[in-house]
């Protein structure tokens, strides 16, 4: 028997809570820093990846473990044609656990379904991206309690895959959602109506500056140049979603904002001055995050 | 009396069988999809025989599918139920009706539909049957999550 990290979705709140809570100790410094002495992990990246995967390297290297990859994709034996389910099975003889970004949606669950050892996943296509949700949620828990807050969600909302597994998470907490994004890149109709049935209260906006008042959390997401025909249309649209330090001088004195980065021109440099900015602190925070989610998994 | 004598009309639209499968009560429309979900094709052995929207007392309109000299599995049976969820099925040995038993929807379909999400990882060469999760609301793909809520005939493989 082996436990996966799949979706965001096969959690329940007292399960996050008490990851969250490991990755708080963690972060004090309370951990066993040999707890995954002679421990291996495999990170399978067939996207690239700057932050998860070197944070889940530094992670396995702060408990004692150590990490092998393939390097790029290109490099291994899936440019030849070999399934991934093949890659999955001869992996799991080398390691104790394997963190997977893969461009399709459900590969992750696939891997799990061939891994002899637990399966991490670090983003499926459009689908899901648990180490990143749970790294904001404990940002946004060391400024506030996530019951009853108000977030709004900013930016590219119906292909982003950080936004939906956020929200989905949120729905737990009791949180009020505010969105806010350009004509087609809204929240999918399919994720608003299963986050209404579990009760939460989701409020569409057409511009931040309507409700940046009100909010405790401004969670920021990229805005991809190719969803849009040409670089004017691109420039005129990100233009309404930009966080600059005017918009934020009418918003609470404890709200916060958060990017699960990369960043480009959605928050002028001059926002990352101001105390509210807290999106490399999440950044940084994906190192206890991901400390607590191996120790869950492979011990 | 009355319903008999009107079953045996019915029954006389297409010729009795000997042996084999009669399904009844299939929503008008769906015996075709019926005919795709069991994976009869032009290529297939069995005689088969295809009455639609046929007069029925409870139904006012149904499809019947009459299938020789094959008794259908429960795994099969169940399948159409994903399309016709009030058909039953009578298992047929030497003119007599041996067996009817109705349609129960399954908990999880494999290898039937395909996942209308072209990202997903069960529709790559991966060794894999797509696998979907009944749920009220529809079928729920256990690899992508995506939900198909409609039109599963035409997506059956």
């Amino acid at each position: 028997m082996t436990r996966h990290i799949i979706s965001i979705k096969d959690f329940d709140r007292r399960q996050i809570d008490r990851l969250l809570d490991n990755a708080k100790r963690i972060d004090a410094q309370k951990y066993d820093k040999t707890a995954l002495n002679g421990k291996i992990l495999a990170t399978l990246f067939f996207e690239p990846s700057t932050r998860t995967r070197m944070s889940f390297e530094a992670a396995m290297a702060r408990l004692g473990g150590t990490s092998i990859s393939v390097g790029s994709v290109e490099a291994c034996s899936m440019a030849k044609g070999e399934t991934l389910a093949d890659t999955i099975r001869v992996v799991s003889g080398y390691a104790d656990a394997i963190v997977i970004r893969h461009p399709k949606e459900g590969a992750a669950r696939l891997a799990a379904q061939f891994a002899s050892v637990p399966v991490i996943n670090a983003g499926d296509g459009a689908g899901q991206h648990p180490s990143q949700t749970l790294l904001d949620l404990y940002t946004i828990r060391q400024s506030m309690k996530l019951d009853g807050i108000n977030l709004a969600l900013i930016g590219d909302l119906r292909y982003g895959r950080t936004a939906h597994s956020l929200a989905s998470a949120l729905s737990l907490y009791h949180v009020k959602l505010h969105t806010i994004s350009p004509t087609g890149l809204e929240l999918p109709p399919a994720l608003i109506t299963e986050l209404g049935e579990k009760g939460m209260e989701i409020i569409d906006h057409d511009e931040i500056k309507d409700i940046v008042k009100e909010v405790d959390v401004i969670y920021v997401t990229r805005i991809q140049r190719e969803r849009f025909p040409d670089s004017a249309s691109y420039f005129n649209v990100t233009s309404n979603y930009r966080i600059t330090p005017e918009l934020l001088e009418s918003a609470k004195k404890h709200a916060i904002i958060l990017h699960p980065l990369p960043r480009v021109d959605e928050i002028d440099p001059r926002v990352d001055r101001l105390p509210n900015a807290k999106y490399f602190e999440q950044s940084k925070n994906g190192v206890p995050v991901r400390m607590a989610m191996l120790m869950q998994v492979i011990q | 009396m009355k319903k008999e004598e009107n079953n045996e009309k019915e029954e006389l639209l297409v010729r009795r069988i000997q042996n084999g499968t009669v399904i009844d009560h299939i929503a008008p429309g769906e015996a075709l999809n019926v005919v795709k979900i069991l994976g009869i094709t032009g290529s297939t052995t069995e005689s088969l025989s295809i009455a639609t929207n046929v007069p029925s007392d409870q139904m006012g309109k149904k499809d019947i599918v009459k299938l020789s000299n094959r008794e259908l599995s429960k795994e099969e049976v169940d399948r159409i139920a994903l399309i016709s969820p009030r058909a039953t099925i009578n298992i047929i040995r030497n003119y007599k009706v041996c067996e009817k038993k109705g349609v129960e929807v399954p908990e999880l379909i494999e290898g039937l539909v395909r996942c209308p999400n072209p990202g997903c990882i069960s529709n790559t060469n991966e060794p894999i049957r797509s696998r979907f999760v009944v749920t009220p609301k529809g079928l729920h793909c256990i690899y992508c999550e995506w939900v198909l809520t409609r039109d599963i005939p035409s997506h059956i493989i």
